[in-house]
């Protein structure tokens, strides 16, 4: 615990200078920059030397480029205190107060100096009328669903990815086979198709309201389903559930993504993009898309193995230790009870057994339930 | 740029070229007994007999390995078949009332049979005849219309029954018509001569030149069927009563009005008709009479018949399916002054039947081809390939054994051809059936020829086994049966039928399991034996709790000891517990251990210690159904009958359409069916999209097994290791202790479970195969240490290839990451059904050969792809996706064949390989006259040429 209380700034190299900005009052003090403790202690002792000790404060830094950043755990506690030469400018919001907006590195751009920077904060109540609703940052969402390929599919398709990977919510729908018309050189032509028939209250592909019943399904994971039967086609989407990519033709076509129509954009061929909100992807540049609509499809490849689910494998011999600590419930054993000649070996396999029987499927499940995540993300092999 | 970018992996033409060298698709052969055969007919002077179905194909057949088959356009039933005797010509009369004219062609130096000519008839046709030059069509309403052949031109002389009522005397014809013409027989003398007999009776002896009545023959019993007697001075007329009759034609008396002698043989009770009969003159002295039917009604009107009758001598053949129709072989020379048959083969419905008639007693003698391969439905089926010789003749003289054969050679079979060589290393089918039985056929050539036959019904107490008693009985019995032929479709105990086998060719070793649980080993012995069964019982459950099995009980084993012929002899018998089917098992004899699967775990055994090594429960927990056994998943009622309702309501729809005919109800009846039509799609099928989930019903089924040398634990150190896949994509890897030979007694064999892998997608585990360092599949036990493979690389890295129903996947040992994938569902729509690694040999070079792994899928369609890369190479289209059991029967061998059921009783065989392919190339040279006279016709048969292919 290095904390110098109102000492005057000594420039040796070893400490930082720290300005800290509550509203109109400055507070100055040093910290050791060899050992800056945690950021819990750094806060507690923010509200200490500006004696507010019961106020909810959003810590901010000037960093050498002049953006401000937060200062709200140790990492980019510890980041602040390196960075500083050797000045560390602090300021210091009310939490229910806070302008988030001021955060970010565009400040760099709309605020070239530290001194603007700090008129927008101490002047808060001018350019804001209320308190926004505090959301997460995007880390902390999973994405359920996404509109994919705006620029490259016909306003009258769309392309909806759904992310069944670990989620409890069943897919939720149903397919059947119907006709729909297309226009041909012959005239207008009945053809056979795919159709959503069906949605799962509750389910995954209801609740992204992205499709809808009736929708005709045109291609799963970038394979068209025209000439496939219903059995095919369901069977390709099972296998594709994990990561499930369907292009339909929604039979509400209102609804359709409005591009900017600047360039009269027909299907494909405009160079113009415009991703809808939710369109995460956006690959590579619309001109190559546009030339090489075929090639489109080798786009999710490389994303779909990262995101690839991994299969489950466990290492029977080294686990026995931990499931023996967990698997205090199995009680399943091994041994055959007709095979009395195995009894020298039933440590040996108990511990094996163990393993086994909490280890099958159930348990696999249980493993994937708690520690599912970062094993289907990144695929380590995991050794229990 | 672009350009290689776009560049695709197939079209690199030096792969492709490759690839040429080594796959082709070709369906070579059909193995079996035609199905639903309909017809008959055999040509003396070709010896080759044909066989028409009801699905409209002919086959036809000569000495063993000479095939030809033919298929009309349309799918009508074969009615009838006759041969243009010597021109190797065929005349083929369909359902569909349409005559049509084969000839047997030579091309690529092979014979093919080619449709050359059809009419279409203009009334119903009863009956045909031929002489070489002209067709006689007897038809219903009585007409007799004659036909110029080759060309199939109609004469105008037909003979309507008009002409023949003018000679017929008054009281005979009682204002009535004769009737359909029932049956036309040419004179065997003179040509221009033809017997006609009309449904009422009355038999015509009508002369074609002179267009005149020579003889009438007022017969007044419904008539079935006629023939002549060899020299032309007598005819047998066999009618409806169940009686025949023999009368003679003599040129002084124009008009006969009773027959020489009347007979009802199976008389004095109302008899069945006699459908039809054949008279043949023997020189030794009284003829033999030979006809189907004529049992008498009531007690025994619904057996299938053919009655032998010579002096006193009478044998009435009891067949187990229905006679379609038979032939004597017998001398056609017409020097000869009798008929002198040899032999009567005799087509049923599901076999075909010879009888020796020489011999005393008539015995009958094995055919060599047409072998009924379902004479108990089929159950699973196993090719090996590359038999040794050493086990091939053990096989054989086993069979052997179990039926001598006396005078194997038939007539009709005595071909000027070459017999088929046995290769050192032949290939065999095993098949195994619902009874209980393993029969094992040589599949080397064209036809396949059974070698031995194994039960495994004796070592179990059934139901069936008073039989002995019954066979005493029959002494005394009238009329005299005797059960021929071996098609037996009831089984005595369903539980007996045979679901997986697995041998070891070099170790003479046999693993079969059945539906009960059953798991029995066998080792081939030379010598008869009389020894006890050790039984073993391996509880699958592990005590699982919360489970009871409602299915049926274990099969019982026969208490003290059994006699076992030579052959296949069973020394252990494992029996699951609970006994539901065994569903997989694998045999390793070198370490002496079996592993087995059923749905509810696996176990591990070493039948060299009679112990059980492992047993372990693959059952989810939430999982109940698998537990109650194979009766419970029905449908339920309100389901089941909802959906038979909208059947019927959409196959009256289609059965209006077809009667549709231009008026204005049938207009409202139109308007009506499609207004049906709509109804029915208002409620349509639909397909739930909804990933597997862990606890879906039968997750636990095992669905594989295997056993490898392979490096599991860690890379330095290999050693035995099993394999098991489930239903619900799990898989479970053992490390095996296996004591050295020596200390197999003393010390048993341990498992450790080493990794257990979850596929994420959860399909079905398919097959599961591990690859050595240069990617090829290890050698099966026994093949390195007896310098019959090269040994697998164990320096490099090891992967294993597990192959779910809806992906390939290739995992590098021992840390099982992931190296290779395909994911066949994901891309194409379709499941995996069958998989199996064969090597191809390139056709260009013996040199060059690439292991493949070949696939077939729930569409019908086999895929080939590289291993392990897992690289598309071909695809190809083989069964229909509707002949779901023809998928399930697929098989496929370790050169790049395979086998499907097409019927219940026949196997198609295909080729992928380029160069291993095994087909008829057969040859029957035919002469044919341009002179077109019956008795000047010129014909031999050169060659029969049959070649096999076949290159390991």
């Amino acid at each position: 615990m290095n904390k110098n209380h109102r000492v005057p700034s000594n420039r040796t190299l070893n400490a930082v200078e720290v300005k800290s900005k509550f509203g109109a009052e400055f507070r100055r003090f040093s910290l050791e920059r060899s050992k800056p403790g945690r950021f819990d202690e750094f806060y507690g002792l923010l509200q200490h030397v500006h004696r507010i000790p019961n106020v909810d404060l959003l810590v901010g830094y000037a960093d050498v480029h002049g953006d401000l950043l937060p200062i709200n755990n140790d990492d980019n506690y510890h980041k602040a205190i390196s960075m500083a030469a050797p000045l560390l400018r602090l300021f210091l919001q009310r939490k229910e107060e806070a302008d988030y907006s001021a955060f970010g590195t565009d400040t760099v751009t709309r605020k070239k100096t530290p001194a603007a920077l700090a008129a927008v904060l101490l002047r808060p109540d001018a350019n804001k009328k209320k308190p926004p609703i505090i959301i997460s940052l995007p880390k902390d969402f999973r994405p359920v669903s996404s509109i994919i390929d705006v620029d490259i599919l016909p306003e009258t398709h769309r392309r909806v990815r759904l992310y069944k990977h670990g989620q409890e919510k069943p897919l939720g729908f149903y397919i059947r086979d119907g006709s729909s018309v297309r226009v041909t050189p012959q005239g207008l032509e009945k053809v056979p198709g795919i159709f959503i028939s069906r949605m799962v209250p509750g389910g995954l592909a209801e609740s992204t309201g992205l499709l809808a019943v009736n929708d005709e399904v045109l291609e799963v994971n970038g394979i068209e389903v025209s000439g496939k039967s219903l059995d095919q086609v369901t069977d390709m989407m099972i296998a594709n559930s994990h990561n499930l990519i369907i292009t339909v033709k929604p039979a509400n076509q209102r609804n359709n993504v409005v591009r900017n129509s600047g360039g009269g954009a027909t299907s494909g061929s405009s160079g113009r993009s415009s991703d809808s909100s939710t369109s995460f992807y956006g690959y590579s540049t619309p001109g190559l898309m546009a030339m090489t609509p075929s090639h489109i499809i080798q786009n999710y490849e490389p994303d779909e193995e990262s995101e690839e689910e991994e299969d489950l494998v466990i290492e029977a011999d080294r686990g026995a230790k931990l499931v023996l600590q967990a698997g205090a419930r199995a009680t399943a054993s091994t041994s055959m009870p007709a095979l009395p000649r195995y009894e020298p070996h039933l440590d040996l396999r108990t511990s094996n057994g163990t393993m086994a029987s909490s280890a099958s499927a159930g348990s696999l499940n249980a493993h994937r339930g708690l520690e599912g995540r970062s094993l289907e993300e990144d695929g380590t092999v995991i050794t229990l | 740029m672009m350009k290689f970018r776009f560049r695709r992996q197939g079209n690199d033409p030096h792969r492709e070229k490759i690839k040429q060298d080594l796959f082709a698709f070709n369906k070579t052969v059909e193995h079996g007994f035609p199905n639903q055969p309909s017809a008959l007919a055999y040509d003396p002077k070709l010896q080759l007999m044909a066989i028409g179905t009801k699905s409209g194909a002919i086959k036809i057949y000569g000495a063993p390995g000479v095939e030809m088959t033919g298929l009309h356009k349309d799918t009508a039933a074969v009615t009838q078949i006759h041969f243009l005797y010597g021109q190797g010509r065929i005349l083929s009369l369909l359902d569909d009332n349409t005559i049509h004219l084969w000839e047997i062609v030579q091309r690529e130096n092979r014979s093919h049979l080619v449709e050359v000519h059809s009419f279409n008839l203009p009334g119903r046709p009863g009956i045909e005849s031929t002489s070489c030059d002209l067709l006689a069509l007897g038809t219903e309403g009585g007409g007799v219309h004659f036909l110029e052949l080759p060309t199939l031109t109609l004469l105008n002389k037909s003979l309507f029954q008009d002409e023949i009522m003018q000679s017929i005397p008054e009281e005979y014809k009682c204002g009535k018509s004769l009737g359909p013409v029932e049956s036309l027989q040419q004179h065997p003398q003179d040509s221009d001569k033809i017997l006609i007999g009309y449904s009422r009776g009355l038999v015509v002896l009508w002369d074609l030149n002179s267009r005149h009545v020579d003889n009438l023959f007022l017969g007044k019993q419904q008539l079935e069927s006629l023939v002549w007697e060899r020299s032309g001075n007598s005819f047998v007329s066999s009618h409806s009563d169940g009686g025949y009759m023999l009368w003679a034609v003599s040129s002084s008396n124009p008009c006969t009005h009773d027959p020489i002698s009347s007979t009802i043989p199976y008389g004095p009770f109302p008899c069945k008709a006699v459908n039809k009969i054949l008279w043949r003159t023997t020189e030794s002295g009284s003829p033999l009479v030979l006809f189907s039917g004529g049992m008498p009604r009531a007690s025994y009107g619904d057996r299938h018949c053919l009655t032998i009758l010579q002096d006193s001598s009478h044998v009435t053949l009891d067949f187990t399916s229905r006679v379609i129709d038979f032939f004597t072989i017998h001398c056609t020379d017409k020097d000869k002054e009798f008929d002198d048959p040899s032999a009567l083969v005799v087509l049923l419905e599901e076999e075909l039947v010879v009888i020796d008639l020489q011999m005393a007693g008539w015995p009958t003698v094995p055919a060599p081809y047409l072998a009924p391969l379902h004479s108990s439905a089929i159950t699973c089926s196993c090719h090996i390939s590359n038999v040794p010789p050493r086990l091939w003749e053990r096989v054989i003289s086993a069979g052997q054994q179990q039926c001598p054969l006396q005078n194997y050679e038939v007539a009709e079979l005595k071909d000027p051809t070459q017999k088929l060589k046995t290769s050192a290393f032949s290939p065999q089918v095993l098949c195994c059936h619902e009874d209980g039985t393993v029969r094992f056929w040589d599949a080397s050539g064209v036809s396949l020829k059974p070698l031995y036959k194994l039960s495994t019904a004796n070592i179990f107490q059934t139901d069936g086994d008073h039989n002995d008693s019954l066979t005493q009985a029959g002494e005394e019995e009238w009329p005299p049966f005797r059960k021929v032929g071996c098609f037996d479709p009831y089984s005595d105990d369903p539980r007996l039928a045979i679901q997986k086998i697995s041998v070891c060719k070099y170790s003479g070793k046999l693993v079969v399991a059945g539906t009960a649980g059953q798991v029995i080993v066998l080792v081939l012995s030379d010598e008869k034996s009389d020894h006890m069964i050790d039984v073993a019982t391996v509880d699958l459950l592990q005590d699982r709790e919360g489970f009871t099995w409602k299915g049926h009980d274990r099969l019982p084993p026969k208490s003290g000891s059994v006699v076992f012929a030579p052959g296949f002899q069973p020394v252990v018998l494992v029996q699951c517990m609970p006994p539901a089917a065994v569903t997989a098992v694998t045999l390793h004899a070198e370490w002496n251990l079996i592993a087995f699967g059923t749905s509810h775990g696996f176990g591990l055994f070493d039948y060299h210690r009679r112990s059980p090594v492992l047993a372990r429960c693959t059952l989810h927990p939430n999982d109940s159904l698998a537990m109650e056994g194979p009766l419970s998943r029905v449908k339920s009622l309100k389901k089941s009958l909802r959906q038979s309702f909208r059947r019927i309501r959409k196959s009256r729809v289609s059965g209006k359409k077809r009667v549709v005919v231009n008026s204005p109800t049938s207009k409202v009846q139109e308007a009506n069916a499609q207004l049906a039509e709509h109804d029915a799609e208002v409620t349509p099928v639909q397909r739930r999209i909804e990933p597997r989930s862990a606890d879906d019903s039968l997750s636990g089924v095992v669905r594989c097994l295997c056993f490898a040398d392979t490096f599991l634990r860690d890379g330095t150190h290999h050693g035995p290791t099993m394999w098991a896949g489930t239903n619900s994509g799990s898989v479970y890897a053992y490390a095996l202790d296996v004591p050295s030979q020596e200390k197999f007694s003393e010390q048993s064999v341990e498992a450790l479970l080493g990794k257990e892998i979850q596929l994420m997608h959860r399909a079905p585990v398919v097959s599961i195969a591990v690859l050595d360092g240069r990617g090829n599949p290890l050698p099966e036990p026994y093949e390195v240490s007896r310098d019959l493979a090269k040994a697998p690389d164990m320096q490099g890295s090891h992967s294993v290839l597990i192959v779910s129903e809806e992906q390939f996947k290739v995992f590098m040992l021992p840390k099982v990451s992931a190296k290779t994938k395909f994911k066949l569902t994901a891309h194409e729509g379709c499941r995996v059904r069958k998989v199996a690694l064969s090597n191809f040999t390139s056709v260009s070079s013996e040199e060059y050969s690439e292991n493949a792994l070949v696939c077939l899928t729930n569409l019908g369609d086999i895929h080939v792809f590289s291993v392990p890369a897992l690289r598309p190479q071909v695809r190809y289209d083989c069964i229909r996706k509707e002949d779901i059991s023809g998928i399930a029967s697929c098989v496929f061998t370790k050169t790049g064949q395979g086998f499907y059921l097409i019927s219940p009783s026949e196997y198609e065989r295909f080729s992928l390989s380029a160069r291993v392919i095994t087909e008829p190339l057969c040859r029957v040279d035919v002469e044919r006259p341009h002179d077109l006279s019956a008795h000047r016709i010129y014909t031999k048969i050169n060659r029969l040429l049959k070649k096999i292919k076949w290159e390991n």
